[in-house]
């Protein structure tokens, strides 16, 4: 076992397990996004920054660090309260995100994250940028301007179900979600149907075809259920 | 020569009146403006037909369930199926709550305080409150008789403003048997004030000659759906359309055909654009919408109470349409007490609990027409799709838009009796807005604009000089 502290609280680990999940074990609550039990970590929206004071302040993604005997953490701070803040107002800004009429209002992660950290207005210009959706398949619906690139539909697809059929396509700020080399999904020739990356999805950009405003409920613990069910190599 | 330009309050939106004035002072010409401009149909593009209910109930806070039912209706058509029967009976029972806290709210909220307290009494008290404090009992009543409309629309959709539970097929849900009790138990006291205001506005009635010969008081069609028989319609039918005899001159019509018998004009003064009845011309085919186009299209009500006093309403102009437009108020009185009748009737009906309320179908259509009677008037969504269901394009004619014409003839027939001198007078102010809240507007809805009414009167000479400009926020 390895012991650390997060948040003033002395912690016990086991070793190679991740600084989010010492806490969570411990029942400190760490804010994240792209994480999802089931799923490899990937620490693309950085909204798990904690502090390693044991490394002179570094702040590191909680989801994909692993603990180190003797590892001191702060979870909580006005400093990291900041910077959450200020991913979260990017992330926002980024797309086209309008909750009172979308699908997933009153069940979406993103949203709830925002009144968690109180973010009560964003500080930087929103870019509007022209995304469409693809409502090409007959049971989903991919949104891109409600798309926080957090790559779960990507890992749920590749690691759960083996299709590989969701991955990034471009680049940088111009970097989208896409079923296979691109192209309306209702051509992909590796998708199953499964469905599990509109389960997985934290926000509406994905989304089960005709649910109207609010009506989007999601079950991204199908992810874990399905994998603790799965035996073992 | 001068302009008068005067701002518009306690109706929705912005406005903005021009009063032109010739050589010997007198009105030459009356300017309606509605100065906003939003943009739904440029950005309801490339969204999916199933969250259009959803968005363009954001169009107004008032009417969102009239844009949230005419949408639903518009998706039906793309879907191509029939809504099943309990959805159809719910969704009217969401119209009809509309139109009691809608037409509660204009005349208790926003045209009793001119009609009540006088139309040159101090402004700072000719508003919901002064009439609180005049007329308790009666404010109290009207507010009580709004909320009941509101409880309606929450009942079914979850929230009094901007529900999202009409969709494309149906709806989400059915009325629940505890809110079905308890919206029965309110019923009775609702029927009582919607008769006591219609007793109160009968009695008043001769007190208004003036104002209700000179607002809005000419010739013109009239335009609304019709139920089998001509009989009284607020969420499906025909268009019918009457001339000021009641003479019908057109009938039967599909209103998916709507372009082929109505155009629209554009004026570069104002956001809104003028439709006009196609076979009489611009500006000739000048037709109005809304309460008093219903009651003058329809033969009857089709609920006993309110056949009733439609008999009475129609001895206004010995049996001819009513033309003036001072009596869209009781137009609007009569469809309350209409609405309340045909409330009770769903309140017994057990299809409202059924659970079969949503059609499932994929894109069969690429394009589709929702029709439907607001309030304010009849409201049409048109959308095309492309196979997936994406919005391509969306044309939206509301209420305030099929009144324009008419609202700036009013405006005109105001000026020109109650301007004395070059002065915008408050009287003068008063009446402007007043004859523009006759028609009960949706500024907001009518150009998809946001925002309260503050209207504007400018006094214009004839070189375009502006003589006096009086406005209140």
């Amino acid at each position: 076992m390895i012991t650390l502290e997060i948040a003033g609280r002395q912690v016990q680990a086991l070793p190679g397990q991740t600084i989010l999940e010492a806490a969570e074990a411990a029942g400190i609550h760490i804010p994240t996004l792209c994480n999802l039990k089931g799923l490899t970590p990937r620490g693309a929206c950085r909204l798990c920054l904690v502090e390693v004071t044991s490394w002179r302040g570094k702040v590191v993604p909680s989801c994909a660090t692993v603990v180190e005997e003797g590892m001191t953490v702060v979870a909580h701070s006005a400093r990291l309260r900041e910077l959450r803040r200020t991913i979260l107002e990017l992330l926002f800004a980024e797309r086209n995100h309008i909750c009172s009429v979308c699908v997933s209002n009153g069940n979406c992660e993103l949203q709830d994250l925002a009144c968690e950290l109180g973010m009560d207005h964003v500080r930087v210009p929103y870019r509007f940028p022209a995304l469409g959706m693809d409502a090409s398949h007959a049971r989903y619906v991919v949104d891109h301007n409600r798309c926080v690139l957090c790559g779960r539909c990507v890992r749920a697809c590749s690691e759960i179900e083996g299709a590989m059929t969701w991955g990034f396509a471009h680049r940088g700020v111009d970097t989208v979600v896409a079923t296979d080399a691109g192209g309306p999904w209702v051509d992909s020739s590796t998708c199953t149907e499964c469905g599990k990356c509109v389960e997985a999805c934290p926000t509406g950009a994905l989304l089960d075809k005709g649910t109207s405003v609010a009506e989007q409920v999601k079950d991204p613990e199908v992810v874990s259920r399905v994998t603790e069910r799965r035996p073992r190599a | 020569m001068e302009n008068i330009r005067i701002p518009v309050t306690r109706v929705e939106g912005h406005g903005l009146i021009t009063l032109k004035l010739d050589d010997g002072g007198e009105v030459s010409d009356a300017r309606f403006h509605v100065t906003e401009a939003r943009g739904f149909e440029r950005f309801c593009r490339g969204r999916a037909l199933w969250e259009m209910p959803g968005i363009t109930a954001r169009i107004c806070g008032i009417c969102p369930a009239s844009h949230l039912l005419c949408s639903a209706k518009a998706g039906d058509a793309i879907l191509a199926v029939r809504v099943p029967r309990a959805a159809d009976k719910l969704r009217r029972l969401m119209n009809l709550g509309q139109y009691v806290q809608s037409h509660a709210l204009s005349f208790f909220h926003l045209s009793a305080p001119d009609l009540l307290l006088g139309w040159d009494s101090d402004p700072a008290k000719r508003n919901v409150l002064g009439l609180a404090e005049d007329s308790p009992e009666l404010a109290l009543k009207g507010i009580r008789l709004r909320a009941f409309g509101q409880e309606i629309i929450e009942a079914l959709g979850g929230r009094r403003v901007h529900p999202a539970w009409a969709v494309p097929g149906g709806v989400r849900s059915p009325l629940p048997a505890e809110a079905r009790d308890r919206l029965a138990a309110e019923l009775p006291a609702a029927r009582r004030t919607a008769e006591d205001a219609l007793a109160l506005f009968e009695k008043h009635l001769p007190e208004w000659q003036e104002e209700a010969e000179t607002f809005g008081a000419f010739p013109s069609l009239f335009l609304s759906l019709v139920g089998p028989g001509n009989v009284w319609e607020h969420h499906d039918g025909l268009l019918r359309v009457v001339d000021e005899q009641r003479r019908p001159v057109a009938e039967g019509i599909d209103p998916a055909r709507y372009f082929d018998y109505v155009g629209e004009a554009v004026e570069g003064w104002s956001y809104l654009k003028f439709p006009y009845w196609k076979a009489h011309g611009y500006p000739d085919g000048l037709y109005r919408v809304g309460p008093l186009a219903r009651l003058n299209c329809c033969d009857s009500m089709g609920t006993p109470l309110a056949d009733e006093v439609l008999g009475r309403f129609r001895k206004v102009a010995d049996g001819e349409a009513v033309t003036g437009s001072f009596y869209y108020h009781y137009a609007r009185l009569i469809e309350i007490l209409a609405s309340l009748e045909r409330i009770e009737g769903y309140l017994g009906d057990d299809d409202l609990q059924s659970e079969r309320v949503r059609a499932d179908a994929g894109i069969n259509e690429l394009e589709g027409v929702g029709v439907h009677e607001a309030p304010r008037g009849t409201l049409l969504h048109h959308y095309w799709v492309d196979e997936n269901g994406i919005i391509e394009r969306a044309n939206l004619i509301v209420s305030t838009g099929h009144n324009n014409l008419a609202m700036n003839r009013t405006v005109a027939q105001i000026g020109r009796h109650y301007l004395t001198g070059q002065k915008v007078t408050e009287g003068l102010l008063n009446r402007l807005e007043g004859g523009i809240r006759a028609y009960d507007p949706c500024l907001s809805c009518s150009v998809h604009a946001a925002g309260s009414m503050p209207l504007k009167v400018r006094l214009e000479g004839p070189d375009g000089e502006i003589i006096d400009e009086k406005g209140r926020r």
